[in-house]
C-alpha cells in the first residue's frame, strides 16, 4: 500500500475559513487535521472594559450564522452575576427568537450545506435544477425562520432586540399572528423533508462518541439546563471549566476543547437528540420512529435526518409559544450591576456555547470566556476523519476527499465561530 | 440565459463572522433568479465549484487583519473588473478594529496560550486602506435589499441607489417617534446612515450605528447632546468604539474623549 495525503485547501460549504489535511504511511492513518485559519478576532480581549451591557451585541458579532445563542448565552452569563432567573412570557420570547434561529440554520444546513454531498451536486443551486421543489422548499424553512427573528428582533443576522434582563420591546399577541400560518406550513414541510432525507444513503459509521448537551427536566433544551453527557457526566454550568478544557494547536487559530482526563467529545444536534429524545413532541417522536432513528442516533451522517426533526420541533415549539403568549407588563428586568462572576451555556444550532464573565461594580467586563460549539467538535470532527480514512483506504482520492469534507460538514462547523476553523489535505506516502 | 455569457460574481472572505456573505443567500425569494442572472463563480460558504478568474463583479466580506491576507487582496483586486466591499469589517475595519486602540500583543496573549502560532498585523483595515474599492456597503451586517439594488446596479450598469442620509430620514418616515426627544434615549441616528429601516428606535432603543458615519456627519454636537444627557468621556469612547470605530470622523471623536 503505498502512502499518500488528501489535501482540500479551502473547506467549502461551511462557515469560515478552513483546511483539511490528512496524512497515510503504509496503509496507516498517521495524522488527520482541520486547519483553522480564520484570522483571530480577538473578542476576549476586546471585551474588557466594556459595560457588561454591550456584551450581547458585541458577542453575537462573532457569528453571522448563530447571532441569537450568543446573544443568549451572554445575557445568561450577565444575569447569574446579578442573581435573577428570567421567567414568564419574557423567558418564552427568548425561547421563540432561539427557535427562529434554530429553523434559519437548519434549513440552511440541511438543504443547501448538507444534502448536495449526499446527491453529487456542488451545491444547493446545482441540485435545484433536479431537486427544485426540495429547494424552494428549503429555501422558503430558511425564509420563515428569518421572518420569525425579523419579527422580534427587526433583522436575522444580529438582532437588535436582545439585552440583559429580557427584551427592549415585547411583541403585541396580535404581532405574532402573522406568521402562524407560516410556522404550521413550515412544521409539515420539516416532516416531509424529513421523510425525504430519510431515503439519502448513509455510509455505516457509528463511532463510539461521548455526546454532551444540555439537559432540562421539562423541555428540549435550548436556554438553560444542566450539562449532561451520555458517559455519566451530569454538572451545572458553572462546573464546566472544570471538566472540559481548550488547547491551542500550532495548526490552527482556533482553540480545541476536550473533556478533562478524557478525550473528545461531541456537542449538536446529534448529542441533543441522543440525551433529550424524551422530551421532543410526540408528532416529532412519531416522525423518528418511522425515519427509523427511535430514541438513538449514533450516525453523524444521518445527523441531517436529525437537524431535521430539530426543525419540525422548533416550528412546534414557536406555535406553542405563540398560541401561549401573553404580552409581559415590562419586556425586560431591571438590571442593577454588581461584582462577580456569572456562567451562561445554550444550545446554538450546531451545540452548547459556553460565557464566563467577571465584572466589577459599576459592572464593567474584566474578564470574558467564550467557548463556542465547533472548538468543542474540532477534536471528534479529526477522529472521525481519521477513523473514516482508516476504513476506506481502497476508495479512490476523489472520492475519499468528497466524503472527508462531508465529514466535516456533517457536524455544520462554524468557523468563524472556532476562532477566538477548514482545507482537506490527503497525504499518502 | 447560457452560464458562458453571464457575468461571473466572487464572494470573498476576509475576517468577519460570515453575516454579510449569508446575507446574500438570505434573499432567500430572489436566489434562484440571481442565480439565473449571474454566474457563482467562486463562493465558498455555499459551494465547492470553483470558477476560475478574472471575475465580472467580486463581493469582499471582512477587514485584513494578516500578512497573508494583504496580499490576497491585491490578487482578488487584480482578477477583479469591480470590486465591492461588503459590511462594517470591510468598509470600516469592524467591531475587531478595536485592536487599533490597543497593543496587539497584549490581545494575544490574552486569547492564545501559545501567542507564538499566531501571525497577526497589528491592525484591522478597510479594504478600501488596500485596494481601489468601486462601491463600498454599509452595514453590521449589511441590508438585504441593498444588496440586492447593488447587484441589480452592477447588472444594469448605473450607480446602486444608496441614501447617504441619516436614520432620522428613515425614523420620520416609518412615524417612528424620536426615542431621543420622547424618551430621553441617547440615540447615535442623526450621525449614522440609514439602510437598517430605523430598526432600533423600531425596537424602543438607541441606534448604536450599524451602518457607520452618514455623509457630513456631526459626531462632536452628538456628543455635546450625550453629555448633557449624562454620559461621561468613558461612555462617549465606547459610542463611537464599536462596529465602525475605524471610520474616520468616528475614529476623531472617540480619540477626542480619550484626551
Amino acid at each position: 500500500m503505498k502512502s499518500k495525503t488528501i489535501n482540500v485547501n479551502y473547506m467549502a460549504r461551511v462557515e469560515g475559513e478552513g483546511a483539511l489535511h490528512v496524512d497515510i504511511q503504509n496503509g496507516e492513518v498517521t495524522d488527520a487535521k482541520l486547519n483553522i485559519f480564520e484570522p483571530p478576532r480577538y473578542f476576549e480581549a476586546l471585551l474588557r472594559g466594556r459595560d457588561f451591557s454591550e456584551a450581547p451585541d458585541i458577542t453575537s458579532r462573532i457569528c453571522g450564522i448563530c447571532p441569537v445563542a450568543y446573544q443568549m448565552s451572554s445575557c445568561h452569563a450577565m444575569e447569574d452575576i446579578m442573581d435573577i432567573t428570567i421567567g414568564g412570557p419574557i423567558r418564552e420570547l427568548r425561547r421563540l427568537l432561539y427557535c427562529g434561529e434554530w429553523i434559519e440554520s437548519h434549513a440552511l444546513h440541511v438543504f443547501m450545506l448538507h444534502a448536495p454531498d449526499f446527491l453529487g451536486y456542488q451545491d444547493a443551486l446545482q441540485m435545484a435544477k433536479d431537486f427544485p421543489e426540495q429547494v424552494k422548499m428549503g429555501l422558503r424553512l430558511k425564509k420563515i425562520g428569518n421572518d420569525l427573528m425579523t419579527l422580534l428582533g427587526g433583522r436575522s443576522v444580529h438582532p437588535v432586540s436582545a439585552k440583559v434582563g429580557g427584551f427592549y420591546k415585547a411583541p403585541n399577541p396580535k404581532d405574532l399572528d402573522i406568521i402562524v400560518g407560516d410556522l404550521e406550513w413550515a412544521k409539515d414541510a420539516s416532516l416531509e423533508t424529513v421523510q425525504w432525507v430519510t431515503t439519502l444513503s448513509f455510509p455505516d459509521f457509528e463511532p463510539d462518541y461521548e455526546y454532551v448537551s444540555l439537559c432540562h427536566p421539562e423541555e428540549y433544551p435550548l436556554n438553560e439546563g444542566r450539562i449532561v453527557s451520555n458517559k455519566g457526566l451530569d454538572i451545572p454550568i458553572s462546573e464546566y471549566e472544570r471538566f472540559f478544557v481548550e488547547e491551542h494547536e500550532k495548526h490552527s487559530t482556533a482553540l480545541r476543547s476536550h473533556r478533562i482526563g478524557g478525550g473528545a467529545y461531541l456537542v449538536g444536534p446529534l448529542a441533543r437528540y441522543n440525551l433529550n429524545y424524551d422530551k421532543l413532541t410526540k408528532t416529532v417522536q412519531k416522525a423518528a420512529e418511522k425515519a427509523g432513528i427511535a430514541e438513538s442516533c449514533n450516525n453523524p451522517y444521518k445527523s441531517i435526518i436529525v437537524r431535521s426533526l430539530e426543525l419540525a420541533y422548533a416550528c412546534e415549539e414557536a406555535l406553542r409559544i405563540i398560541r401561549e403568549y401573553k404580552k409581559p407588563d415590562q419586556p425586560a428586568v431591571e438590571i442593577i450591576p454588581r461584582a462577580g462572576r456569572g456562567y451562561g451555556c445554550t444550545e446554538a444550532p450546531r451545540g452548547i456555547l459556553y460565557h464566563r464573565y467577571d465584572i466589577d461594580e459599576e459592572g464593567k467586563i474584566l474578564d470574558g470566556k467564550i467557548v463556542p460549539p465547533t472548538s468543542q467538535n474540532q477534536l471528534m470532527i479529526e477522529n472521525d476523519l481519521r477513523d473514516y480514512v482508516q476504513q476506506h483506504l481502497d476508495a479512490d482520492d476523489d472520492e475519499l476527499q468528497w466524503k472527508c469534507e462531508q465529514i466535516v460538514r456533517n457536524y455544520d462547523p462554524c468557523i468563524s465561530c472556532s476562532v477566538h476553523f477548514l482545507n482537506l489535505k490527503l497525504n499518502r506516502k | 440565459m447560457e452560464e458562458k455569457t453571464k457575468p461571473k460574481l466572487a464572494v470573498w472572505k476576509f475576517a468577519s463572522c460570515d453575516g454579510c456573505q449569508l446575507t446574500l443567500l438570505n434573499c432567500e425569494d430572489e436566489l434562484l433568479s440571481i442565480a439565473d442572472k449571474i454566474q457563482i463563480a467562486y463562493f465558498p460558504e455555499a459551494t465547492r465549484a470553483e470558477i476560475e478568474g478574472p471575475y465580472d463583479l467580486s463581493l469582499v466580506e471582512g477587514s485584513v487583519t494578516t500578512p497573508h491576507d494583504k496580499e490576497r487582496i491585491q490578487k482578488i483586486r487584480k482578477e477583479s473588473k469591480f470590486l465591492i466591499s461588503i459590511g462594517a469589517c470591510a468598509t470600516a475595519g469592524g467591531i475587531q478594529a478595536l485592536r487599533n486602540f490597543k497593543d496587539v500583543d497584549e490581545f494575544t496573549s490574552i486569547v492564545y496560550a501559545s501567542p507564538e502560532y499566531i501571525d497577526t498585523l497589528k491592525t484591522s483595515t478597510p479594504i478600501s486602506d488596500h485596494v481601489k474599492v468601486d462601491f463600498e456597503l454599509r452595514g453590521c451586517p449589511i441590508s438585504p435589499q441593498q444588496l440586492i439594488e447593488t447587484i441589480n446596479a452592477f447588472l444594469f450598469d448605473r450607480s446602486p441607489r444608496i441614501p447617504s442620509y441619516s436614520v432620522c430620514v428613515e425614523c420620520k418616515r416609518r412615524g417612528i417617534p424620536c426615542v431621543m426627544v420622547s424618551q430621553g434615549i441617547p440615540c447615535m441616528g442623526p450621525v449614522t446612515q440609514a439602510g437598517c429601516g430605523s430598526i432600533c428606535p423600531f425596537y424602543n432603543r438607541g441606534c448604536y450605528s450599524c451602518f457607520g458615519p452618514k455623509e457630513t456627519a456631526n459626531p462632536r454636537s452628538l456628543s455635546r447632546q450625550f453629555s448633557e444627557m449624562g454620559y461621561n468621556n468613558d461612555q462617549l469612547v465606547r459610542t463611537y468604539r464599536t462596529f465602525n470605530a475605524q471610520a474616520v470622523e468616528f475614529k476623531k471623536e472617540s480619540e477626542y474623549h480619550e484626551k
